[in-house]
């Protein structure tokens, strides 16, 4: 463990990190406001002989000062954050040109459906691979996220992507990974006794990489239709 | 018996004080005081429970796999050889977090000092109600009882997390529990039940019986904290109720109201256990920031600074409380513009505490701080509430929460809010009240030997944790050697474990510190720390009844170091006019 966030590996992760940082930054200040003065009048005003506390019920110069920083601060964050939150999750969001693939979560493994050749999903070509989740770099990608028992989540920690699977509805997410290499799912959600392993290997290609891989699947899905 | 009449205010009093037999005494008892101790006795039982089951799940988190010392007496179904099961250890989490929430911190800032406090510092005799006190104690016991029982039930305690996420939870084949997932819901809805009738009972007092001259804006700050809890619990519980019942339904006769398949919607189930989980939240801090102010005024000796501000910061935190529920669902697939909505408020709500803070940094600035254990506990609340406050910044920027969500990062926070917090002003209180509750007092070079140990452990277990959270460990996982991208967090988890230990092994200290000074302790005066609120007027301990005669009030309880006075503390029956000075000593000889 080292104190810093892993390697970030997607567009969006770029502005979740620098916004844990800034966060990080504004409330180290609190951090250190609050500490090194609790830590000072402790010191300062400690009961000593002939010593005598002053008497004083507050003054409201002081009050205002002390609510009016933190709510600004706030309105600040809210803002700034609201405006990355938009542009994760609101539907207008979401690539227009984004490859999608659909992932069903259930006790205890990741069933992964690709489109098949006809690049149309929802169709009998379909094909579906369990617990393995191959992507392309450099391209957006739409997950329709569902769950075919409790509540699971889907984490990538590279892609900074966590959303829950819920059972009963459909949850479109989408990011785009800006490098290959080899990553996991893990499952966030308590989901029951085998939550613990509840992963999925994750494998993001160069995009002629993709291209290739995803030609020899949907020829196998063929001819395994064939059959 | 005592025979009861009226008094001109129509408030029933005791007369006479006939010896009680035993079993009226201290079993079935209605004195406030008395039901006040038994949930003392009761929660720190239950708080041990909840401590042991900590141990256990850090044993498998720092040691995995690994045989568990003493582990063997455990039956095959949950330790086969001192070995945790995965099972087992999701048990262990959803009981240590059920038993820490429900049975440890909220009644013991609630069903302790709520009725041990209401009646003394509004200057009353009882309660308005003492037999539904009594009975909201029962009640509390049973379901307490209820939801240990379910460890030695077929198929073990419930494993669904605290937070009990339908389907899992409703669905018995999903989870592998099913009579003890039924024992949680009845024992949740029976505490329920008891809650219910403790809110009814304290918001009743405080609003009828206090006395002459006690002004809402003279109370003390631990009786507002108690006051506006007590209305979070009446509006916020009955909706858990009304949920556990439905989730039993669910599991046993055959509803929908949480199951897909039958038409029901998982995510109901978390906007009603959220809709009371936050106030729940603020259940469990707005009595310790209370007992916080009560501690810090009178260690420093000076009046609480801004005391209008603190009461308006604990409304507005109650209020926005009701309205950052949807912060727990950032990622649960709710409604993305709801995301949003619930990320302003939620930011808004650090704004009060953020006051609060201030306020008692306030309070200490141009003090004549005594160091004593109380004081060293509440000190210790501001530090470490602090770094809760903070870290929860980072989750309620909903971006940043896509990554922290179910983590450590959570766990810590959670952590530095509900023990850094809330349970280190709990020990504070009981350091501070416990000579007025039992006569004798706690000795304090053990009790700041207590704190120095607890403050230490405590931030060797839970600051790491941040880190782990940063790493993207995920809550409620038995063993992290499963994923790549954990492979470097075993050597702090098992750092974090053998910490965890000692904090352990300093609450038992503390057990032992606490019975050897029930028995042993120096007997106490009535005002051992010089303190102004009223039940510092009355005999430690105070006898059933509390006054012969009810005091009137002339002013706040906070008049610390007033300059009329060549004592730093005026007791609020105490009128500085003619305790001045040179009348002192006469009006001393006339109290007693």
């Amino acid at each position: 463990m080292d104190w810093s966030l892993p390697l970030n590996i997607s567009t969006q992760g770029v502005q979740i990190d620098n916004l844990f940082w800034l966060i990080f930054w504004l409330t180290a200040v609190a951090f250190v406001l609050v500490e090194v003065g609790v830590l000072w009048f402790l010191w300062r005003y400690r009961a000593r002989e002939g010593h005598r506390a002053r008497y004083t019920h507050g003054h409201l110069g002081a009050e205002i000062v002390w609510t009016a920083v933190p709510a600004l601060t706030m309105i600040f964050l809210g803002i700034y954050s609201g405006r990355i939150w938009a542009g994760i999750k609101s539907p207008d969001s979401f690539p227009k040109d984004a490859l999608t693939i659909n992932v069903t979560a259930k006790q205890f493994e990741w069933n992964v459906t690709y489109p098949g050749a006809d690049h149309v999903l929802g169709n009998d070509d379909d094909f579906t691979i369990r617990n393995r989740f191959e992507i392309p770099a450099h391209q957006p990608v739409v997950v329709n996220l569902e769950s075919e028992d409790v509540i699971h989540s889907f984490f990538i920690p590279e892609l900074r992507v966590k959303q829950d699977a819920v059972p009963g509805k459909v949850i479109p997410i989408w990011f785009e990974a800006t490098q290959a290499g080899d990553f996991q799912i893990a499952c966030a959600e308590l989901c029951g006794l085998g939550h613990y392993s509840m992963r999925a290997s994750v494998v993001i290609h160069e995009p002629e990489d993709y291209e290739r891989w995803y030609n020899e699947q949907t020829g196998a899905a063929q001819t395994a239709a064939a059959d | 018996m005592a025979t009861m009449t009226a008094e001109p205010s129509g408030i029933p009093v005791r007369e006479e004080h006939h010896p009680q037999p035993f079993i009226r005494k201290y079993i079935f008892s209605t004195d406030h005081k008395i039901i006040g101790i038994q949930f003392l006795f009761t929660t720190l039982f239950f708080l041990m429970i909840g401590g042991l089951l900590a141990v256990m799940l850090r044993f498998q988190l720092g040691f995995p796999g690994e045989a568990m010392p003493g582990g063997s007496i455990l039956p095959e179904t949950m330790a086969p050889g001192g070995i945790i099961l995965p099972e087992f250890y999701i048990s262990l989490v959803t009981m240590h977090g059920t038993f820490m929430v429900f049975f440890a911190i909220m009644p013991l800032l609630v069903g302790v000092y709520a009725n041990y406090l209401i009646p003394i510092e509004i200057g009353t005799h009882d309660m308005a109600f003492p037999r539904l006190n009594m009975i909201s104690f029962w009640l509390f016991l049973i379901s307490g009882l209820m939801m240990l029982s379910s460890f030695w039930v077929v198929g073990g305690a419930s494993r669904s997390g605290w937070t009990q996420y339908a389907p899992l939870s409703a669905n018995p084949d999903a989870s592998g529990v099913f009579t003890g997932q039924i024992l949680w819901c009845l024992s949740i809805a029976v505490f329920g039940f008891s809650s219910l009738l403790g809110s009814i009972n304290y918001i009743t007092t405080i609003v009828n019986q206090r006395a002459q001259g006690m002004t809402w804006f003279r109370l003390p700050l631990v009786i507002w904290a108690l006051f506006i809890t007590a209305i979070l619990g009446l509006l916020a519980v009955p909706v858990l109720t009304a949920a556990v019942i439905m989730l039993l339904f669910d599991q046993t006769i055959g509803t929908t109201f949480f199951l897909p398949g039958g038409g029901g919607q998982p995510l109901l189930w978390q906007h009603l256990f959220w809709f009371f989980g936050h106030p729940e939240v603020y259940i469990l801090i707005l009595p310790a920031m209370g007992f916080v102010s009560e501690i810090i005024s009178n260690g420093s000796r000076k009046p609480i600074f801004g005391y209008k501000s603190m009461v308006f910061a604990i409304m507005a935190i109650a209020f926005l409380g009701f309205i950052v529920w949807g912060h727990h669902m950032f990622q649960s697939g709710m409604n993305p513009r709801l995301g949003m909505s619930f990320m302003v408020t939620t930011l808004i709500i650090a704004v009060p505490s953020a006051i609060k803070v201030f306020n008692w940094m306030a309070t200490m600035w141009g003090g004549a701080i005594k160091f004593t254990t109380p004081m060293l506990f509440a000190v210790g609340f501001v530090m470490l509430f602090t770094i809760g406050g903070l870290s929860g910044i980072f989750m309620a920027a909903n971006p940043v929460d896509i990554y922290i969500h179910d983590t450590y990062f959570i766990v810590a926070h959670i952590h530095y809010v509900l023990f850094g917090g809330s349970l280190f002003a709990i020990f504070g209180a009981i350091y501070f009240w416990f000579p007025k509750m039992f006569g004798r007092m706690i000795n304090e070079t053990a009790g700041k030997i207590h704190f120095a140990l607890t403050f230490i452990l405590f931030n060797l277990v839970f600051f790491p944790m941040h880190g782990l959270g940063m790493e993207g460990m995920m809550r409620r996982i038995y063993d992290t050697s499963r994923y790549t991208h954990l492979s470097d967090v075993q050597d702090t988890n098992t750092m974090i474990s053998i910490a965890a230990f000692g904090l352990f092994a300093s609450g038992l200290y503390f057990g032992v510190l606490f019975f050897w000074s029930l028995f042993k302790g120096k007997p106490a005066p009535d005002n051992p720390w010089e303190a102004n609120t009223l039940e510092w007027t009355l005999p430690s301990p105070p006898k059933h009844g509390n006054w012969e005669q009810l005091p009137t009030v002339y002013h706040g309880p906070y008049e610390y170091s007033h300059p009329d006075m060549d004592r730093d503390w005026l007791l609020q029956n105490e009128r500085p006019d003619i305790v001045s000075p040179a009348h002192e000593v006469t009006i001393r000889k006339g109290e007693a």
